[in-house]
């Protein structure tokens, strides 16, 4: 279990740190609240291994991920998921590391509530428990076996440590304690889906 | 009905390069033939919705997946398997062990007799209810149609006791 600080980290902030470390012939998988933001920090010009899923299965991101990274084991596949959406499909975590992929580096943007829908508490917020102590998933995934782990809740933190962090022995889990936005909503698709589909399958064929 | 090695040699055949899987005591026989098989990996999930969303990313990635899971993880697909067949239009195939169609022994009633069907036609998932083994033909033939019309499809394997 988590004891929980005030998070303070903003969301851009950090993701554009992301931004930074992500190179050339990377995925970026985004989902909910990441997804809006990639989107936006991306002015309409994204990479075309960027994969905004939206609309999603919610907590299906991870478990997409780990597909792309196994079949494309000579590139690295981010994946950026909500506390809330990593509650969702939490045995996500423990396939991953079954699997072990060495490429994928796993990003759980931790705001402590379903953010898009009101900013109610999730099950494992500390507000949201009678103990009042969050859940830890960087505890869970080195139960899981995951073989790196980080938590940062300082943006400075993040910075210094993030391309350690990211370059790290995979299957990596980056846990970023961040703050969440009042009022912000989800995210909207960037266009229509097929066409979105054709274009990532055919950006992941040509050589990295 | 199928022993692992017939259902290995089919996927292989038909170019399968992943079954992504949460196993029953009918389709679970079937791992060790399936990993044992050059060119087949078996990637197993904890839940089957995770099941559709690896076949998802690993089709993206130019891999050919198929998803093999019971019917009642068919009925725990739900979410994900329409966002991954119907949201994004992507022409995964899966086999699906039809708990109980054989043999009621154990489970006298089971209601997956009763929903497993009308299910699939709610998903509007195009399926082949297989239910001998004189039928694999059908398993190969349902398999390409799909793929070469580049859309979803099903095989549904009747199975014996639960």
């Amino acid at each position: 279990m988590s004891g929980e600080s005030e998070r303070t980290m903003p969301l851009r902030d950090a993701m554009e740190i992301l931004r930074e470390h992500r190179a050339a012939g990377d995925v970026m998988i985004t989902s909910m609240g990441s997804a809006r933001e990639w989107i936006a920090m991306s002015g309409g010009a994204m990479d075309p291994l960027d994969f905004v899923f939206v609309p999603s299965s919610m907590g299906q991101a991870p478990s997409l991920a780990l597909g792309v990274a196994l079949a494309q084991p000579g590139r690295r596949v981010f994946a950026c998921n909500g506390d809330g959406s990593t509650l969702m499909n939490l045995g996500a975590l423990v396939t991953i590391s079954a699997e072990c992929p060495p490429n994928l580096v796993l990003i759980i943007l931790d705001n402590g509530v379903y953010e898009v829908t009101g900013a109610q508490p999730t099950p494992g917020s500390a507000s949201g428990r009678p103990d009042q102590r969050g859940v830890d998933f960087a505890e869970i995934a080195r139960a899981c076996g995951w073989l790196s782990v980080y938590r940062f809740n300082e943006l400075d933190d993040w910075r210094e440590c993030a391309a350690e962090a990211i370059s790290s022995a995979g299957p990596v889990l980056i846990v970023l304690e961040v703050a969440p936005i009042p009022g912000a909503v989800g995210p909207k698709s960037p266009g229509p889906t097929i066409g979105r589909a054709q274009s990532f399958r055919e950006a992941l064929s040509s050589p990295k | 009905m199928f022993t692992g090695e017939q259902v290995a040699a089919l996927f292989a055949e038909l170019g399968v390069t992943h079954v992504v899987t949460v196993p029953d005591s009918t389709i679970g026989k079937w791992g060790d033939a399936i990993e044992r098989t050059e060119g087949l990996r078996l990637v197993r999930v904890c839940r089957e919705g995770e099941a559709w969303a690896v076949a998802a990313g690993l089709y993206f990635g130019g891999a050919r997946p198929i998803v093999l899971i019971q019917c009642t993880g068919l009925f725990e697909s739900g979410d994900s398997l329409r966002n991954v067949i119907h949201d994004w239009k992507l022409p995964i195939f899966s086999v699906i062990g039809y708990r109980s169609f054989l043999n009621q022994d154990t489970l006298p009633g089971d209601t997956c007799l009763v929903f497993t069907e009308p299910l699939l036609d709610a998903w509007k998932i195009e399926y082949k209810l297989i239910t001998t083994e004189a039928q694999a033909g059908e398993i190969r033939d349902h398999y390409r149609a799909c793929n070469a019309g580049g859309r979803a499809g099903a095989a549904l394997i009747a199975e014996g006791k639960a």
